[in-house]
């Protein structure tokens, strides 16, 4: 590594790479880029690790166990291989990462424009004016929670909560609360609420069923082993569809064979479907529910089978079996508005780029991108669902995508650079 | 012309589908359509439904021919029978909905199907429309599809098909999810 082209630039002015946002993906790439040599800083609106530190709650522990946490030169070493971290160590495994790596961060320096200007990228920040030669967003996936527009037609003295204002069952007021959305976040806020002693109601659209654990592994072994978690985002039939799935009904904890809406339901949980709308004093719910649970049993089905050819060459334990979700005969399609104190949104995240002024997004106001390398000349992203691999969203996943990502940008400013001499 | 079609899986053309799926997405204005139906009441409650033009693709489209289609209440309601009731109606466009996406879904899936036979039955309780019990809906308490498919493909597999034509069915949709409904009067 060579140490002068790597003498950090913090304070604004002309440099060859900015990278937007320190959290993992940040970290990764600025480690990859100072051990090519490339100058670059990383600009980060809050601290490191900031989404972990504002917006998660409190009892989340993540979803991937801790022998997968890893980062570019550096893996998990601690004494719980197959425990799964909580948000406070994660923090800290980042600030060690970023500490270890000298990543070049200014912390507290929120980008409010990025803009093309002679073949650069101007990036203007609290803490004054970038000019660069390329740019990394590393802003993240999950900036904004996502809500629904029938949200709109509830009443205005409703609690409504996002996961990104829940912290406990302590936030949610006595009463009634529905949650919308079945993915992992759903299905955690309806557990620990129903252990609180709340009327829990879910509404459940399409969602990802999967056992914790499966033969003996952890459920992400297996995916990663049978490799499902790096499939290329060229070789998946339905790219878009790919990007839009929800994260899987799990939690980071091995208490429970499988967190789904049978297990809900039995605790007492009413299980109805897709939030539609409210209308005439009513939430009403769409009829589909049998049926985004019969898909997702079959795709579940499907995943164990495919486990199965491994795990049987890898002489496996016997194969667990998992009961059909069961739907009641005639599930709720509609309940009192007065019925419910509280709705959280547990329906997704969406990125905000609002403060980048480049034309490179489609008309739905998302990027244009080829495998994170953006439609416009020396613009990165990281981190996106499925954005070059199945894993490209994870922790895990970064590394690999960072480096393609690095590897191109090199190409890009050694190109650059020669055509303009 | 009657050999080219046969030689297409179920009957469906795949990549015309699939191709068109590709046009739309660069053309959204394209794939904005308006579905039209003309009706005409004739006595007591007989009525005739006429179907022909609609709009898509940016224009007007015409059907093949004009389709009618009566609609009144059986004997038993005091009516002639001259047609199916027009709940039987939404029957027939749900199981025509969803076993025409099963026959594209299979198509696009490599499955060839040698019979596909559908039996709906939807329950229905009159002291809604009757107007006897307020707590009683108008409509259907439920509607249940039963299929049976003899295809070279194994139980999971047909399951898949018929779940996905569910997901990707507009009937389906209209029927499961709230719509809203405008009716005008003209002066
Ligand atoms: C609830 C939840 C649970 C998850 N659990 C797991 C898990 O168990 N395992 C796993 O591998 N992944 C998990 N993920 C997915 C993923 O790892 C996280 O979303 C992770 O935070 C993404 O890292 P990132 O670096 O891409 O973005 P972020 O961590 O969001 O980092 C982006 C950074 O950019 C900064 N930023 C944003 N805008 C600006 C701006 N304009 N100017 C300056 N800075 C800016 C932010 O402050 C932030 O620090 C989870 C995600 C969520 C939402």
């Amino acid at each position: 590594m060579s140490f002068l082209s790597h003498i950090p630039r913090r304070t604004a002015g002309a440099i060859d790479v900015v990278v937007i946002g320190a959290g993992h993906a940040g970290l990764a790439i600025s480690q990859l880029l100072g051990s090519r040599g490339v100058e670059h800083v990383v600009l980060e609106r809050g601290e490191v690790a900031n989404s972990w530190r504002k917006e998660r709650w409190d009892s989340l522990k993540l979803l991937t166990p801790n022998w997968q946490t890893r980062l570019p030169g550096c893996a998990y070493d601690g004494d719980d291989p197959d425990g799964y971290m909580s948000v406070g160590e994660l923090v800290q495994f980042l600030d060690d990462y970023a500490a270890n790596t000298n990543a070049p961060i200014v912390t507290g320096c929120e980008v409010t424009s990025v803009r093309r200007v002679a073949e650069r990228y101007r990036v203007i920040t609290s803490q004054g004016t970038w000019n660069a030669r390329a740019v990394v967003l590393a802003t993240g996936a999950c900036n904004r929670p996502s809500i629904p527009t029938a949200a709109s037609g509830l009443p205005a003295e409703l609690t409504q909560l996002t996961p990104f204002d829940y912290r406990s069952p302590e936030n949610v007021p006595e009463g009634g609360v529905l949650i919308v959305g079945a993915s992992a976040t759903g299905l955690q806020f309806a557990d620990e609420l129903l252990k609180a002693g709340h009327d829990v109601t879910l509404a459940a659209g399409e969602h990802v069923r999967m056992p914790r654990r499966y033969r003996g592994k952890d459920i992400f072994y297996w995916m990663t082993r049978c490799g499902i978690h790096d499939q290329s985002y060229t070789e998946i039939e339905d790219i878009g569809r790919g990007r839009r799935l929800p994260s899987p009904q799990l939690v980071g904890s091995t208490d429970l064979p499988i967190l789904d809406l049978n297990y809900l339901r039995d605790r007492g949980a009413r299980i109805a479907g897709r939030f539609m709308r409210a209308w005439n004093g009513e939430i009403q719910f769409s009829g589909s529910l049998g049926n985004v649970c019969a898909l997702a049993d079959l795709k579940m089905q499907r995943l164990l089978k495919l486990i199965d050819e491994t795990a049987d060459r890898d002489g496996a334990p016997a194969a667990e079996t998992f009961a059909p979700t069961c739907v009641d005969d005639e599930p709720l399609l509609s309940m009192n508005i007065e019925d419910v104190k509280s709705v959280i949104w547990a329906t997704g995240f969406k990125p905000d780029y609002r403060w980048l002024d480049v034309d490179v997004f489609d008309r739905k106001g998302q990027l244009r991108h080829d495998g994170g390398v953006v439609d416009g000349e020396g613009l990165y992203v990281l981190g996106l669902p499925l954005m070059r691999r199945r894993k490209s969203s994870f922790i895990f996943g970064i590394e690999d995508d960072a480096r393609d990502i690095a590897d191109h940008l090199v190409g890009y400013l050694t190109n650059t650079l020669r055509r303009a001499s | 012309m009657t050999n080219q079609v046969t030689a297409l899986p179920n009957g469906v053309n795949v990549e015309a589908l699939l191709g068109a799926r590709e046009a739309l997405t660069e053309m959204p204005e394209a794939a904005k359509f308006v579905w039209r139906a003309v009706n005409e009441w004739k006595s007591g409650t007989h009525a005739e439904s006429r179907i022909e033009g609609f709009f898509g693709l940016g224009e007007e489209q015409r059907h093949v021919r004009e389709f009618r289609f009566d609609s009144d209440h059986p004997q038993i309601f005091a009516a002639e029978d001259n047609g199916p009731t027009p709940v039987e109606y939404v029957l027939v466009g749900l199981a025509g909905c969803l076993t025409a996406g099963i026959a594209s879904v299979a198509a696009n899936r490599g499955i060839e199907l040698r019979s596909v036979t559908a039996t709906l039955e939807a329950d229905m309780d009159l002291y809604g429309i009757l107007g006897i019990d307020s707590d009683v809906r108008n409509g259907f308490n439920g509607i249940t599809v039963n299929y049976t498919i003899d295809a070279d493909a194994s139980e999971e597999d047909i399951a898949a098909v018929v779940a996905q034509s569910q997901k990707r069915s507009a009937v389906f949709d209209v029927i499961t999810n709230p719509t809203n409904v405008t009716v005008r009067v003209n002066q």
